[in-house]
């Protein structure tokens, strides 16, 4: 079975700090990561092949760097990394964005799956994973939390909804996007980590993938960003002061005035 | 396509450099150098330029929207046959939103034996296409995204909304996907831009840290989802008169592609955030699991929902349906206790449109005395057991 | 310090904290008090393939040398000194057949362990501590095979191991020079275990009795010769030694860490207690015994990857100095930290109690100075 996981590299955002003077975000000691969410697709992408046999491709979209996050997911059991980099592809949104990868999964030819994770943390759209299996004309599953059995070409999962989960069936090729209660994934290997030293991995360009360049990046996406700006805030509370029990006090008449208690 | 700087125009002046929100732009050898890697063209660089050097290069023809696109849509999902609380917030929004375009609002419901459907016009709905067969009693994708595509594409609204439910992340973006239209998650506003007649749709990124203004100027829909309490819901007006169109399920132009074949519930970790009135949150200033029972001791005197910010969950003290805020639950209550928590933007983008935030904190210049009503700035150990003490005497 | 490591061990001992820090740091406190083997995290090192690096490359190993295991060691033992003895508990099982074994014995076994199977070295007896001439555990030759029958006491990776190495008798008339080495495995009918030890440290690690009772061992199960048993110990403990130095140093490092992390935030007298000149001059004492240690330990493991022939006295030292560093740090970190350090809530008191095993098992540090002092003796103290 041929798996391809989709991977983007993210800032690692819970650390993201603004410049109270310039009111940027302060990039210096930010290190990008893997999205986490993908971290999970990544590992269940190397558990079905363990399993069911077969070979795991990451794929990303992203700029030259993300070649070094691409190493990080062979040394954890990828068989083989692309990068699809081209100025072509910024200011993508997110139908940009699948349609690239999905020119890409098309270029692979021969995939029974992609696994993508439920949402990124810098985007948190989570629409790149079913836009991608509409532009792949296949069918789609999401918050899938476990890969109950595949075989004959067809897959079956649970599926994590709100109040429990269903257990559903699709055939393959099919995309999933996964949750984190599926898997914890796994450190690397040393001998992973050696051969992720020496993998050759190719970068793919829009017209390798044969992408009009007015179907990619900012020209190919429906959505535009007209203004980016920081949440402001100038309200301030009112402070109860005084001692533990003079501010607790406090708090509690003003909580029964409001006939909030 | 890209964003280029014309080195000979360029003064290296660094006016450029604050206005990049991503913090792209280096000043090198006196010459602007931005690092495309992380730019999505916002174009906040170029406005900022008064040496006109940096170029946003569109090769495309502009082709504009077809203006026979007509209408205000809300995709009113339902469980069960429940419809749910986001679909009368979204209509309440439509509302506004149809009366400036000066077009009318509808809903779609699509289900098995939907209760109220009439509510939905009550909520300001001028037409609800209702599709009620039994073969949708499940919330098998396929048919949903099938039957809502077809709808839109027969009666061709300009703004269609849906819930950024669980269920409404998951479908609504093949359906835009399938109308090869553009799609904006979560959004938090929603306004329309007069001169353009163009919805303009934001939402926060990077975890809550930036909003950003989107628009889609030249497909059609322009589509978006919502998160759950994030706009108010309107008080039904049982005067508000509108039709109800039923539709038949067009159940042979439907290949569902999955199959469901069991559903199992599941309810252990189901926490009562969205409906609790009052919520008591603990964030990092508790310092360790074993402390979150502070928190649960006062939400038992209040009768209230324990929360979380971020940090306890990723350190594994409380479990993911506890945590509020941009990757987690947004809340409503009319009472919001933050203890311990700094207020993350993050953490802020769930909480704070709640009518009434108490937060309790060490650092008097923790950014959740912005958001808050009261603020006690003191030991949560000492304050939090005398409050709920206090609160038990009544 | 520039240790000048290569790539390879730079890669490896980054994975190893990476693991200690992710994996181990979570649980350490709760597997302590708990006392319970870490299978979890026995897995993430076999899956990291952190149990090939001793192992040659035509079995399935990674071809790495003493130094290497002690940089695993020492990274593993920073963070939990319980879950490094396990670790480095297989590679002593391993080195008897990685020196002494057959084609055949190594085909057989060392892929397995370079897989993650846990292994086991069995010596001390109730009767046979220090004195290890004086086991009394039998292995009786008969048409099928050995028979084996006896007991083992304090057997680190007892009854968790599926590979154990085994000193017998096999001439009870010759002592010392009547014994022999067998290779083990679990489930061997005859072989049982015995209670699981409550220890005062490495509360996690596994220790127990082996207890032998007409336990048929396949001939070719025999390691080397009759006869070899102790010359085996000997060599194979001079190569583990390096590693419980390892082991100490790491104790010690973890145990510097939080001491000065607690006396840089812990505020009396109005200002940090790291600003005080009676804790610098402690802090400043333990890291430059830890470093002293680590240097030494260093070294031998490098003199043991040059191929020496004898480093049997280098070994020794390697182990005596760091593990009574490692004791020394401890007891100092617990003090620096005050009452808290004392507390169970934070890791020095766990450090203090783990250390005081290095300076006990694989030679205690009386028995090795003893042989420190013999080769003195022997090289009338010169050095070349």
């Amino acid at each position: 079975m041929n798996i391809v996981v989709c991977l983007k590299q993210v800032p690692g955002t819970t650390e993201v700090k603004i410049d109270p003077k310039t009111n940027t975000l302060i990039r210096q000691g930010i290190k990008n990561i893997v999205n986490p969410f993908d971290t999970y697709a990544l590992e269940e992408g190397v558990r079905l092949k363990e399993r069911f046999t077969g070979k795991v491709t990451a794929l990303s979209m992203g700029p030259p760097q993300a070649i070094e996050m691409l190493r990080d997911a062979i040394s954890v059991g990828a068989d083989d990394a692309i990068l699809l980099s081209d100025v072509a592809f910024a200011g993508s949104d997110t139908w940009a964005t699948a349609y690239t990868l999905g020119k890409a999964v098309e270029k692979i030819k021969t995939c029974d799956l992609v696994i993508c994770g439920r949402q990124t943390i810098d985007g948190d759209t989570g629409q790149v994973g079913p836009e991608l299996a509409e532009m792949l004309g296949v069918p789609f599953i999401s918050y899938v939390s476990k890969v109950e059995e595949i075989s004959s070409g067809v897959m079956c999962v649970h599926r994590m909804v709100e109040d429990g989960y269903e257990t559903i069936e699709a055939t393959l090729p099919a995309v999933i996007t996964v949750v984190k209660e599926i898997n914890t994934p796994r450190l690397p290997s040393l001998r992973g980590m050696t051969r992720a030293k020496s993998a050759q991995i190719p970068t793919w360009t829009a017209q390798d993938i044969g992408i009009e360049k007015e179907k990619a990046g900012l020209a190919g996406s429906a959505t535009q960003v007209v203004k980016v700006f920081f949440p402001q805030r100038t309200h301030h509370a009112e402070m109860l002061k005084g001692d533990p029990e003079t501010q607790v006090s406090a708090l509690i008449e003003k909580l029964r005035e409001a006939k909030l208690v | 396509m890209g964003i280029r700087v014309d080195t000979e125009k360029c003064t290296g002046c660094g006016t450029c450099q604050p206005a990049c929100p991503f913090g792209l732009i280096d000043i090198i050898d006196e010459k602007a150098r931005i690092n495309v890697a992380g730019c999505n063209l916002c174009g906040a660089c170029k406005d900022a330029c008064v040496y006109e050097a940096i170029e946003i290069e569109q090769t495309v023809v502009q082709v504009p929207a077809s203006d026979e696109y007509r209408g205000v849509w809300v995709f009113a999902e339902q469980r069960n046959g429940e419809i749910k609380g986001v679909a009368y917030e979204l209509l309440s929004k439509g509302r506004e939103l149809a009366d400036t375009l000066k077009t009318e609002l509808c809903a779609v419901c699509i289900g098995y034996n939907v209760k109220d459907v009439a509510q939905l016009n009550a909520h300001g709905a001028d037409k609800v296409y209702v599709i009620d067969d039994p073969a949708l009693a499940s919330q098998t994708e396929d048919p949903y995204v099938a039957e809502l595509t077809r709808l839109i594409r027969e009666h061709k609204p300009e703004i269609v909304l849906a819930g950024a439910t669980p269920f409404g992340r998951s479908f609504f973006p093949r359906v835009a996907a399938q109308l090869k239209t553009g799609l904006t998650a979560d959004c938090t506003g929603l306004d329309i831009d007069t001169e353009k007649k163009l919805l303009r749709q934001t939402r926060p990124t990077f975890g809550g840290n930036i909003m950003a203004t989107i628009i889609c100027p030249l497909k059609r829909p322009q589509m978006a989802t919502v998160r759950p309490r994030t706009f108010r819901r309107n008080a039904p007006d049982a005067n508000h008169k509108g039709q109800i169109i039923k539709i038949d399920f067009n159940k042979s132009a439907v290949i569902s592609k999955t199959r469901l074949l069991n559903f199992v519930a599941d309810m252990s970790e189901k926490v009562k955030l969205d409906d609790a009135d009052i919520i008591v949150s603990g964030g990092r200033g508790l310092g360790k699991p074993e402390n979150f029972q502070l928190i649960r001791d006062l939400a038992s005197a209040l009768g209230a929902a324990v929360g979380s910010s971020r940090p306890p969950v990723d350190e594994g003290w409380i479990s993911y349906p506890h945590q509020v805020g941009q990757t987690g639950k947004t809340v409503c209550p009319k009472l919001y206790f933050a203890i311990g928590i700094s207020g993350a933007v993050q953490h802020l983008a769930g909480m704070q449109t709640a009518d009434c935030i108490i937060a309790i904190n060490d650092d008097p210049d923790a950014p959740i005395f912005q958001v808050a009503t009261y603020g006690i700035v003191g030991d949560l150990f000492k304050i939090v057991p005398m409050l709920t003490e206090s609160l038990k005497k009544g | 310090m520039e240790y000048f490591l290569t790539e390879q061990q730079k890669t490896l001992k980054s994975l190893a904290r990476r693991i200690a820090e992710e994996r181990v740091l979570p649980v350490r406190a709760e597997l302590d008090e708990k006392e319970e083997f870490p299978h979890a995290i026995m897995k993430d090192l076999a899956d990291s393939d952190l149990f090939r690096i001793i192992i040659p490359e035509k079995y399935d190993g990674l071809g790495g040398g003493s130094l290497d295991l002690c940089l695993v060691v020492e990274e593993l033992s920073r963070v939990c000194s319980a879950i490094a003895v396990s670790y480095a508990a297989t590679a002593l099982g391993a080195y008897a057949i990685l020196l002494y074994g057959s084609e055949e014995q190594k085909k057989k076994y060392l892929p397995q362990i370079a897989g993650g199977k846990l292994a086991a070295f069995g010596l001390t007896e109730p009767t046979a501590g220090s004195d290890a001439s004086n086991i009394k555990t039998t292995a009786q030759k008969t048409a099928e095979g050995y028979v084996l029958n006896g007991t083992k006491q304090f057997i680190t990776n007892g009854g968790e191991a599926d590979i154990y190495t085994i000193i017998a008798l096999t001439d009870k008339t010759k002592g010392a020079r009547g014994a022999s080495a067998f290779i083990v495995e679990k489930g061997t009918p005859g072989f049982t275990f015995g209670k699981k030890e409550k220890k005062m440290g490495i509360r996690a690690s596994s220790t127990r009795e082996l207890i032998f009772r007409n336990c048929l061992v396949p001939a070719e199960n025999l390691v080397s010769r009759e006869g070899m048993g102790f010359i085996i110990v000997m060599r194979v403990l001079d190569y583990s030694r390096p590693g419980i130095g390892a082991q100490a140093v790491g104790i010690a490092q973890g145990a510097l860490e939080a001491a000065v992390d607690y006396t840089r935030q812990r505020i009396q007298f109005g200002r940090p207690l790291i600003s005080l000149p009676v804790v610098q001059y402690k802090l400043a004492e333990m890291a430059l015994q830890t470093e002293a240690a680590r240097a030494l330990v260093y070294a031998v493991a490098k003199t043991v990857d040059s191929g020496a022939k004898s480093f049997t006295e280098e070994a020794a030292m390697a182990k005596v100095f760091a593990s009574d560093v490692a004791m020394k740090v401890t007891t100092d970190a617990v003090q620096a930290c005050g009452g808290a350090g004392y507390m169970r809530d934070y890791p020095v008191e766990k450090m203090m109690r783990d250390a005081k095993i290095t300076q006990i098992y694989e030679g205690s540090n009386e028995v090795l100075r003893n042989a420190i002092a013999i080769e003195l003796r022997k090289r009338k103290g010169k050095r070349e």
